[in-house]
């Protein structure tokens, strides 16, 4: 017996992927804005010995392919023929979402119509009579709280093949269908028509809601009153400021980085010296040793050490992005956004920005047009991913100890405004033809489900760590191979070694900027593929020499080595111009996949690289000339 | 008037939504004659705004507004 197949339909943030991730135990990504879900997925589940396969779609408003996520949905339900369709309809907000739950019965996909948001329903006091409902449309009708487990299960004895057999399409909706097939026939302009069509979906809504929908009128709602100072006026950006501000502040001051600083003394002073010593004992090859306290240890453990940051940095976002402020945060950028050609709705997938690149660049599918997609994406990479923490907080530690979480913070704000000056640039250049637009659905407050936020940043936290046993581990290794031998086989004057070369060639181009030393080029070619490798390069080549010293006094940890030799080659004023570049140039080889993937173009791809590290270069040249005029070194 | 020249605070009933590339979606949203919306909040100048209709909340540009005919109630 084949799989059911059960596909999750519904506008943008009606809990379809809350109720997906549920039912599969997925951990598709869920947050309290419209336009989380960009792309369909499948899940498989067993149920009673039978198979189910549930497809979690990205939400829209109506299936009119005119965005890519309405697109995604239409073709889907062109291409496949699922044998159930779940409409997951928010019930606080039902009078909107039938219009799509209309659209689909008329293109005769039969549905059940799940009330999802019941909890929420009840509080705004909306009474939805679901035997009602069934008779105005002819189709089930269930219901969920979507974070509950228990409720979302039971739809699971509702997925048989034969719920749907009893059900046919009400005299209402048939009616309704004759309308829309004579309007169709009228003769009127294609556009007309489609607003004729329109009109009638809302009027049969008013009739059904009329039928099966009280609604006890109720005051002011928490939303609004938020809104109030959160969303509105002046007030709204000093808030805006400060949540950001008290963010950062609780990752990089108050517990990421003294959690990430606990980490690294271990490293530093248990781990390290414990490794080294077991393997001398052992006798372990003179090589070996090397390229594991050397290579190893330095290389991932520079990245590992950050773990507790981005955890924390993560926990923070997925906070937020559960609010339903992120938003408040498009509204209230818009003004900026648009004079930069963009839309405010562009600030959601920046924000994931933020996290990671990758999903920031294929959340730009969320937007309304072209344009907006294209510069999203090609802005995307200036911003402070998580790869780019560590260099940017080993620096800042560094070199200004006393300004370590400003200077960061600096480094981000840069960030986002390159982001912005650059949009403008691309729009007023390339893609000046198309007009973006603004329309963008507020989500009610919500307060963020626990369980999802600690997941998500698990999974993110997770992510990083894998990445650090994987990429970053194979990169150290070859970043120790290339820093340990040359032509000759095995050399003691790393100055000598192929890395020596390679990064003494990408460095001619630094001399302006103050930092055209072959370490610092081996790490900006490195970190093309990851960034974190910049860390990882670092570690390895600035940690080595100390180390191979042989310091008897094994307090001494690694870390203050690497400070003192990677402190004495780069002036303070080098080092910030240093941080710029990596800040702005490249994104990294997985982001640029990506690129090319979302764009459908080499030349997009290639462009995306040249011109991100063309702005970098400039930029850190500004600020390294810039400073040295001004006085600084 | 316009839905450009309402204030925070005003009720307004949706008289005809004007052409433009946006007016099917402006529909689809629920933004048709008839429709009851009530003007909420802007942005820290003045634009864009807040409106709730039919038990939701929407987010849109006031030249976008401006296609919007609205007749105040009370
Ligand atoms: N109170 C309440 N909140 C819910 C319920 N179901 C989901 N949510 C919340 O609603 C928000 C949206 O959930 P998602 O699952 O991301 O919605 P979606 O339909 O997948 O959204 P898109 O992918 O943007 O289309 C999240 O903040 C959820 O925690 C529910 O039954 N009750
Ligand atoms: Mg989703």
């Amino acid at each position: 017996m084949s799989a059911l197949s059960v596909a999750l339909t519904g506008n943008p943030n009606t809990g379809k992927s809350t109720i997906f991730n549920e039912l599969t135990g997925a951990r598709q990504k869920i947050g309290n804005w419209p336009g989380v879900t960009v792309d369909k997925k499948v899940g498989v589940i067993e149920h009673n010995g039978r198979k189910i396969s549930v497809i979690d779609l990205p939400g829209t408003y109506s299936i009119n392919a005119r965005s890519q996520e309405e697109q995604v949905v239409s073709d889907y339900f062109k291409e496949n023929k699922p044998d159930i369709v779940v409409n997951i309809i928010d019930a606080a907000n039902i009078a909107r979402n039938l219009f799509l739950t209309i659209q689909l019965m008329e293109n005769g996909i039969p549905l059940i119509l799940n009330l999802n948001m019941i909890d929420e329903a009840e509080r705004h006091g909306i009474k939805i009579d679901m035997k009602k409902l069934e008779d105005a449309f002819g189709m089930p009708v269930t219901n969920t709280v979507g974070r509950s487990n228990k409720s979302v299960r039971k739809l699971l004895d509702v997925f048989t093949n034969a719920v749907m057999s009893n059900y046919k399409p009400s005299k209402l909706i048939s009616e309704h269908i004759d309308k829309v097939h004579n309007i169709k026939r009228s003769g009127l302009s294609a556009a007309k028509i489609e607003e004729e069509i329109i009109s009638a979906r809302y009027d049969l809504i008013d009739k059904i809601m009329a039928q099966a929908v009280t609604v006890s009128a109720a005051g002011k709602t928490l939303t609004e009153k938020l809104d109030s100072f959160l969303a509105n006026g002046v007030s709204s950006l000093l808030f805006m400021v400060a949540i950001f501000y008290l963010m950062f502040q609780i990752a990089f001051n108050w517990i990421g980085q003294p959690l990430a600083d606990l980490v690294g003394e271990f490293f530093d002073e248990t781990l390290a010296p414990a490794v080294a010593e077991s393997m001398a004992e052992a006798g372990v090859a003179d090589w070996m040793q090397s390229l594991v306290s050397d290579g190893i240890i330095a290389g991932v453990g520079a990245v590992i050490n950050f773990v507790p940051l981005i955890f924390t940095l993560f926990l923070c976002l997925s906070f937020l992005d559960g609010t339903g402020y992120m938003a408040r945060v498009a509204f209230i950028m818009d003004p900026i956004m648009r004079r930069a050609g963009l839309s405010g709705k562009g600030i959601m997938p920046l924000i994931m920005g933020f996290g990671c690149g990758v999903p920031a660049i294929m959340g730009a599918r969320a937007l309304d047009t072209h344009k907006d997609r294209m510069i999203s994406i090609l802005v995307t990479p200036f911003l402070t991913c998580n790869a780019k923490v560590p260099v940017l907080m080993l620096f800042a530690a560094m070199f200004f100890p006393d300004n370590a979480a400003n200077i960061v913070f600096a480094m981000y704000f840069l960030g986002i405004a390159v982001a912005i000056l650059m949009a403008k640039v691309l729009s007023t250049t390339t893609f000046k033809e198309h007009q973006s637009t603004f329309l963008l659905e507020l989500p009610p407050y919500r307060l963020p489900d626990i369980k999802t936020v600690l997941l998500e940043a698990w999974e993110k936290g997770k992510g990083y760590l894998i990445k650090a046993g994987t990429i970053i581990f194979a990169m150290s290794v070859m970043i120790w191979f290339l820093s340990n031998f040359n032509s000759d086989g095995m050399t003691e004057d790393m100055d000598t070694s192929y890395l020596a070369g390679i990064g003494s060639a990408a460095s001619t181009v630094f001399a302006p900027q103050g930092f055209d030393t072959w370490e610092a080029g081996a790490a900006v070619v490195t970190g093309i593929m990851a960034k974190e490798a910049v860390v990882s390069t670092m570690g390895i080549l600035y940690g080595t020499d100390e180390l191979s010293t042989e310091d008897e006094d094994l307090e001494d940890s690694a870390n203050t080595l690497m400070a003192t030799s990677l402190g004495g080659a780069f002036t303070p004023l080098a080092a910030l111009a240093f941080m710029v570049f990596t800040q702005l140039y490249s994104p990294c080889m997985t982001a640029l996949g990506t690129i090319k993937k979302e764009t459908q173009s080499w030349k997009w791809m290639a462009f995306a690289f040249f011109y991100t590290c063309a702005v970098a270069w400039v930029a850190s040249l500004i600020v390294y000339q810039g400073g040295k005029l001004l006085g600084f070194e | 008037m316009t839905l450009k020249d309402t204030k925070p605070g005003m009720t307004v009933r949706i008289d005809s939504v004007g052409e433009s590339n946006l007016k099917q979606r402006l529909m689809t949203m629920g933004l048709i004659p008839g429709t009851r919306v009530e003007v909420l909040n802007s942005a820290p100048l003045g634009d864009p705004i807040a409106i709730r209709l039919r038990s939701y909340n929407l987010a849109m540009r006031r030249d976008d507004a401006a296609q919007i005919e609205v007749s105040e109630v009370g």
